[in-house]
């Protein structure tokens, strides 16, 4: 079967510069990555700085010649048939400063689908449109250095988009962005992706949530090695918590001890916090139906019902569980 | 069309055209690439005029002033663009398009040789102007062919350094400061190069401007052929085979560069 992206033993090392005389140490950014991508997906690379993220995106976009091992994208050899592979792929990575600050946006995007040989006609019709789901049409002939952090990487999105890649690969897309902007590359790589059956979208990131939204599958790497490669939900499972429903309901004294016995409840606590005048309840449940049973019994009581939430194993308490750290606690 | 071509000519005019377009969007193009050369090309002409009052040295002096915005080109914009692409982070984005290399260096070069024509058109017209510089062509063919053969080798030159610079990072900028002043020296933009006598002529002579330059002045200047080092045929033969050896050097360069750069992984590594 031709995956989109895969890699079979895959490894990278660089040789660390020392002062004069000493050998050179060597670092192995990528050990023995075995990974693959289906074509139509949406896959997300994990990992904290210096796990190997960059290094495997520099490797499948041609930039960078593994050390031993293959990479293969839509089944072509990246280090024998790079040329091949380059009509196929683009990269964006968040935070570039690629472009030409005397040129305006659309001249810019212009001339990077040049690169790709796109026709003028088709080049400004898609410039046009992305500019404008983008929210950037109204700086279409503004000097790309007076554009802000976020408009920029907007612009970089649309650079690797109008030349209508079959597989995509997005570094960071949403480094340093802020809540709306990102929210807004968000909504449009996923339209992308599932707009498009056949295309392939590689992203890394730093940020669990943006991974948990967006792919289909996940791979967790950390020190060059892939720790875990599944979707999110059952990386999510592997690490064998129950989701945990909270209400927060206005008895302050009472026992409550007969919420035990609701079928299909598998656990039951409380906390009275007479303080703020309410009691916390905590259920696990075999099934999210049976929640309705639950409040169906707090109303008989009479009981006010101030708030409810369910809290779910998140990406991040897999990548602790996995990695022994989390991305925010690097050292 | 053959696609490959196709996409490979659209990849040439895309990067010409910031060059060619972008480039003079500053006002202040005007002053640094119009005005500001013709004052040191003006201290020549003094100079001369102070030692000499023959016109012929003034038309001598501009004519290497407006040819020095060609090698000023070479050495600041095409050989170092490699690397200022690699810190602005474009070299990346070059790198994985699928075209050849050439082609970027294509447009550059296309780019580079329209604006330093600009310039170099500017230094001529007001040197005629300012100073009264007198240029009688006595063959027009072997002057196009000399300017042009000329371009070829010096962009081809310019070429090569690209691919060699793409790899040293910051050693390039170190590169130009130190190749600055000895070429000035060598090209003999400002004084006839068989002045310096035929084995230091001889080795300015690799320099395709320092032909170019000889035997430009042999065919518009009244009494040129007394200034001249070779004779304007050998010179045009000299170029031909300089331009095909540059561009070869050039294309091979690139490949290994190319090659040894990612094995290393020093494609886009910035602030080496």
């Amino acid at each position: 079967m031709n995956y989109a992206i895969e890699t079979k033993d895959l490894t990278r090392t660089f040789k660390a510069k020392k002062a004069k005389k000493e050998s050179p140490s060597v670092i192995t950014a990528l050990d023995l990555v075995n990974i693959t991508v289906q074509s139509g997906e949406l896959f997300g690379l994990l990992g904290p700085n210096g796990a190997g993220k960059t290094t495997l995106i520099k490797i499948l976009s041609t930039l960078l010649s593994p050390t031993s091992g293959t990479a293969l994208v839509d089944g072509l050899d990246v280090s024998h048939q790079a040329h091949e592979v380059r009509k196929r792929i683009n990269m964006v990575s968040g935070g570039e400063h690629s472009g030409y600050g005397i040129l305006n946006v659309q001249e810019n995007l212009w001339m990077f689908s040049q690169f790709y040989g796109v026709d003028n006609d088709l080049a400004f019709k898609r410039i046009d449109e992305m500019l404008e789901v983008l929210g950037l049409a109204e700086f279409r002939k503004t000097r790309i250095g007076k554009l802000s952090t976020g408009m920029r990487q907007k612009m970089n999105l649309i650079r690797g988009f109008v030349t209508d890649p079959k597989i995509l690969f997005l570094d960071e897309p949403t480094l340093g962005l802020d809540v709306q902007i990102s929210r807004d590359v968000r909504k449009y790589v996923k339209n992308w992706v599932k707009s498009n059956s056949e295309k392939t979208l590689l992203l890394t990131t730093h940020y669990m949530a943006e991974a948990d939204e967006l792919c289909d599958r996940v791979a967790i790497i950390d020190q060059g090695k892939v720790v875990a490669c599944d979707t999110p939900a059952n990386l999510k499972r592997l690490l064998k918590q129950e989701a945990v429903f909270h209400i927060d309901v206005n008895l302050t004294t009472e026992k409550l001890d007969r919420f035990s016995g609701i079928g299909g409840v598998k656990n039951f606590a409380f906390e009275h916090k007479p303080h703020v005048g309410k009691t916390e309840l905590k259920f696990i449940l075999e099934s999210d139906s049976v929640i309705s049973q639950v409040t169906d019994a707090l109303e008989t009581d009479g009981t006010k019902i101030i708030s409810l939430s369910k809290t779910e194993p998140s990406l991040e308490d897999v990548f602790v569980a996995l990695v022994g750290k989390g991305l925010e606690n690097e050292s | 069309m053959n696609p490959e071509l196709k996409t490979n000519l659209k990849a040439i005019w895309g990067r010409a055209y910031v060059r060619i377009f972008g480039a003079n969007r500053e006002p202040s193009w005007v002053i640094s690439e119009t005005i500001l050369p013709v004052l040191s090309v003006a201290a020549y002409v003094y100079v001369y005029r102070a030692l000499n009052p023959d016109p012929l040295y003034t038309s001598l002096v501009i004519l290497g002033g407006a040819m020095s915005a060609y090698w000023m080109n070479i050495l600041w914009s095409m050989a170092m663009q490699f690397y200022w692409e690699k810190e602005m982070g474009n070299l990346d984005l070059y790198m994985i398009a699928p075209i050849s290399r050439m082609s970027i260096l294509l447009g550059m070069a296309s780019g580079g040789f329209f604006f330093a024509t600009l310039r170099a058109v500017a230094i001529f017209v007001l040197g005629i102007v300012l100073f009264q510089a007198e240029f009688v062509i006595s063959n027009v063919w072997q002057l196009f062919l000399l300017f042009f053969l000329s371009m070829f080798a010096l962009y081809g030159m310019g070429m090569l350094f690209s691919s060699v610079f793409m790899l040293f990072g910051r050693g390039a900028w170190q590169f130009s400061t130190i190749f600055q002043e000895p070429i000035y020296l060598l090209g003999g933009f400002y004084y006839p190069v068989k002045t310096l006598g035929a084995a230091v002529a001889a080795i300015g002579s690799l320099l395709p401007i320092t032909l170019g330059l000889d035997g430009m002045r042999q065919l518009t200047l009244k009494s040129g052929k007394t200034l001249g080092f070779l004779s304007v045929q050998t010179e045009i033969l000299l170029l031909v085979v300089l331009s095909i050896a540059f561009l070869l050097a050039a294309y091979y360069s690139l490949i290994f560069m190319e090659k040894l750069a990612k094995k290393e992984g020093r494609l886009s590594l910035r602030w080496q």
